[in-house]
C-alpha cells in the first residue's frame, strides 16, 4: 500500500504510528510546507518564554521518521488532490497514493483592517517560524499589541512576558478566554494578568492601523513595536473542497460550519481520502453536534483512527470533547466540556471550581488553581456517567475513583 | 505485561507505598534523604479511602494511554517494558495529561516542573518498590 499524508502535525504522527502497527512495509510519504519535523505546536509560547528549546520541542525525537521508514518531504506544499487518478501534486510533480490522509491543520484568521499592510512588524502565532521571527523583535523597550484574548492570544502574551516592556491585549469579546470560561472564571484570569502589568481593552477592536499604532473603534490609540494577530483559526479545507469533497455542514442558524466532513473512521466524502485534526469537524459529545475542535488530543486520536482505518487495523470508538489545560503566569487551569445545565460551585483552598450538570450528566467543568486528578471528571463527561450513580459531593471536592463505586475500582485496579 | 494490581481487602491504609514510591523516584540511596528537600507523596501511587475501604491507585500503563496520546510535547512514551514513562527534560508542565488520565494517576510537579507519574520503578530494575514494601500484600506485581 502507498500512503501519503499531507501535513506533519500530531495528527500525522498519530496516523504514522497506527499505520506501522498494521503495515510494516507499505510506503509512507509525508509532505509538509513547514521546515521542521513534527514539533509540539503549543510549545511555541513556552519557547518564547524560555521554558523549552528547539531541540526539546521535537515531538517524537530525531529518528522517528527513519525508524518508521517514512519519507518526510519538508518545505513541500501540496497544491492539488486528484481523487480520480489518485494523485497529489507538489512542486508541479504528481505522486500516486493508495490511501491519502489530509492532516493540514488550521490557519490563523486575520480580519481585514485598513492600514494593516502598513504595519512593519506584524505576525500571527501558530508556527515555530512565527515564534522565531517574533523573537528577533523583542527587547525591554518594546511594546507588544496582541489582538485576541483567546487561548493562543493569552499564551502568546505569557510567552512575551518578561521579554518585552509592555503587553496590551485587545478583543472584541467582553471577556478574556470566552470559549473556555464563564464570566467569573474569565474575571479571575484577567485580574491575574492585569496584576502582572498587562493591559486589556475588551469589547473593542481595531478600526485602523498606522505603521506603529492601532486606532480602536472606541477612539483609543495604542502604540506598539510588535503586532500579533491571534483571533482564531480556520480549518485548511481548500485541497479537499477543490477535489469535490464536503467541507461544511448546515446549522440551524443558517450559517454553515466549515471543516472537512468525516465519518467515524475519519473517511471524507472522497474515496480513500481520510482527514484528521484541526482541518476536520469533530462530533462533540457535550453538545451533541459537530464542530471544530482545534485541540491537540483530538488531533492525535483522529490521526490514529485514520491510520488504523487506512491500514486495515481496528479503530477504537472515540468520544471527542473540548479539554484545555494550561497556565498563565502561575495561574493554572483545566477546563473541559460545555457549560450548559446547572452550575455547581465548590470553591476550596483558594481554587475556583465550577461544575455543570444537565440531565443527570456532568457536561463540563472549570477548575482554576487546583485540579488534582481532573481526568477522572473528564472521563465522567466522556462516558456520560450518571451523576446519580456517583458520590458527587465527594467527587467535586476531590475527584477520586472511590466516588465511582467499589465495583468500578475493582474493575480498573483489580486483577 | 506485568502490572501493579490491588487486593483492597488487605490494604491497611498505611500509605507506606506512597513513601516508597517517592524514595524510589528520588534515586537516593538512603530513605530519609529522599524527603530532605520537602518532597511529599503522592508521586506514582496514592491510597484512597472510600466507605471504610482503602486501596492504592497506580498507573495502569494503559493499552490505550490517553495521557501519552494527548501530551502536547511528546514527553510521554512507552518503553520496552510497556511502561508509560515521562521525559522530564521535555515536559513543560502544561498538565494536559492530568486533564486526560481517566484514573487520576498523574501528579503535578509544581510550577514549571515536570509532572510525576509511575515509572514502574524502571531505575530499580522494574521492581516496583510499592509492592516490595507493602506489609499487607495489598498490592501485587503480576502478569495480566
Ligand atoms: C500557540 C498555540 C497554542 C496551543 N495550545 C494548545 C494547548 O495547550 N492544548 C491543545 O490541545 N491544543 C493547543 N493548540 C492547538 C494544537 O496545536 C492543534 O490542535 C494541533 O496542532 C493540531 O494538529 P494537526 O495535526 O491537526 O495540525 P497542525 O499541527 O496544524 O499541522 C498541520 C501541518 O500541515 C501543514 N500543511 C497545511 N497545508 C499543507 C499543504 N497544502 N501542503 C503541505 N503541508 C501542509 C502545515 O504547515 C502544518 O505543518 C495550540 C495551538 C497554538 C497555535
Ligand atoms: S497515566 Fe493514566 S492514562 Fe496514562 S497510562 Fe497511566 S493510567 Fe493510563
Ligand atoms: S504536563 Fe508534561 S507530560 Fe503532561 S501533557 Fe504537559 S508536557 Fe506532556
Amino acid at each position: 500500500m502507498k500512503y501519503i499524508i499531507i501535513g506533519n502535525g500530531v495528527s500525522s504522527v498519530g496516523a504514522i504510528e497506527a499505520i506501522r502497527k498494521n503495515d510494516k512495509t507499505g510506503s509512507i510519504t509525508v509532505f509538509t510546507d513547514e521546515k521542521f519535523p513534527c514539533y509540539g505546536r503549543p510549545l511555541i509560547s513556552y519557547y518564547l518564554e524560555g521554558k523549552t528549546s528547539t531541540d526539546k520541542m521535537s515531538y517524537r525525537g530525531g529518528n522517528f521518521y527513519k525508524d518508521n521508514n517514512v519519507t518526510l518531504k519538508l518545505g513541500a506544499a501540496i497544491t492539488k488532490i486528484d481523487p480520480t487518478s489518485k494523485t497529489v501534486t507538489a512542486g508541479g510533480k504528481e505522486y500516486a497514493y493508495g490511501k491519502l490522509l489530509v492532516a493540514t491543520g488550521s490557519s490563523p484568521f486575520v480580519p481585514p483592517t485598513p492600514g494593516y499592510d502598513r504595519v512593519k512588524n506584524k505576525f500571527t502565532f501558530i508556527r515555530l517560524s512565527d515564534a522565531l521571527a517574533i523573537e528577533k523583535h523583542v527587547g525591554a523597550d518594546k511594546r507588544a499589541l496582541i489582538i485576541g484574548a483567546g487561548l493562543t492570544g493569552l499564551k502568546c502574551a505569557e510567552g512575551l512576558y518578561g521579554r518585552v516592556g509592555k503587553i496590551t491585549v485587545v478583543d472584541m469579546a467582553d471577556r478574556v478566554l470566552p470559549a473556555v470560561t464563564d464570566s467569573d472564571a474569565s474575571g479571575i484570569v484577567r485580574a491575574h494578568l492585569e496584576s502582572k502589568g498587562m493591559e486589556f481593552f475588551l469589547s473593542d477592536s481595531v478600526a485602523e492601523y498606522e505603521e506603529n499604532a492601532a486606532v480602536l473603534k472606541s477612539g483609543r490609540r495604542i502604540e506598539f513595536d510588535i503586532l500579533i494577530t491571534s483571533v482564531g483559526v480556520r480549518p485548511n479545507v481548500s485541497l479537499v473542497a477543490d477535489a469535490g469533497g464536503a467541507v461544511e455542514i448546515p446549522t440551524e442558524t443558517g450559517r454553515p460550519i466549515r471543516g472537512i466532513v468525516v465519518d467515524e473512521t475519519q473517511l471524507t466524502t472522497l474515496p480513500d481520502v481520510y482527514a484528521a485534526g484541526d482541518c476536520t469537524l469533530s462530533y462533540d459529545v457535550t453538545v451533541g453536534c459537530a464542530r471544530m475542535l482545534a485541540l491537540q488530543p483530538n488531533a492525535y486520536l483522529q490521526g490514529e483512527t485514520a491510520g488504523n482505518a487506512m491500514s486495515g487495523g481496528v479503530t477504537f470508538r472515540r468520544d471527542y470533547l473540548p479539554v484545555n489545560a494550561g497556565g498563565f503566569l502561575g495561574l493554572h487551569m483545566i477546563t473541559a466540556g460545555s457549560y450548559v445545565g446547572d452550575a455547581i460551585t465548590a470553591n476550596a483552598d483558594g481554587a475556583f471550581r465550577r461544575f455543570f450538570v444537565k440531565d443527570d450528566r456532568l457536561t463540563g467543568f472549570i477548575l482554576i488553581g487546583g485540579y488534582d486528578r481532573a481526568g477522572i471528571l473528564t472521563d465522567m463527561i466522556r462516558k456520560r456517567t450518571p451523576v446519580s450513580n456517583v458520590d458527587f459531593e465527594e467527587m467535586i471536592k476531590q475527584p477520586a475513583l472511590g466516588a465511582l463505586g467499589m465495583d468500578y475500582v475493582r474493575a480498573v485496579l483489580g486483577k | 505485561m506485568k502490572r501493579v494490581y490491588v487486593n483492597e481487602e488487605w490494604c491497611l491504609g498505611c500509605r507506606l507505598c506512597e513513601y516508597w514510591c517517592v524514595f524510589s523516584a528520588s534515586g537516593e540511596k538512603h530513605f530519609p534523604f529522599a524527603f530532605d528537600g520537602g518532597a511529599k507523596p503522592p508521586a506514582g501511587i496514592r491510597v484512597e479511602s472510600a466507605g471504610g475501604i482503602n486501596f492504592a491507585v497506580n498507573c495502569r500503563h494503559c493499552d490505550d494511554p490517553l495521557c501519552m496520546k494527548s501530551c502536547i510535547s511528546g514527553a510521554l512514551s512507552r518503553d520496552d517494558h510497556g511502561a508509560i514513562r515521562i521525559d522530564k527534560a521535555k515536559c513543560v508542565g502544561c498538565h494536559t495529561c492530568i486533564a486526560m488520565c481517566p484514573y487520576g494517576c498523574i501528579v503535578s510537579g509544581g510550577e514549571s516542573m515536570p509532572i510525576k507519574k509511575c515509572q514502574l520503578c524502571a531505575s530499580r530494575d522494574y521492581t516496583p518498590q510499592c509492592v516490595s514494601h507493602c506489609p499487607a500484600g495489598a498490592i501485587v506485581f503480576e502478569e495480566e
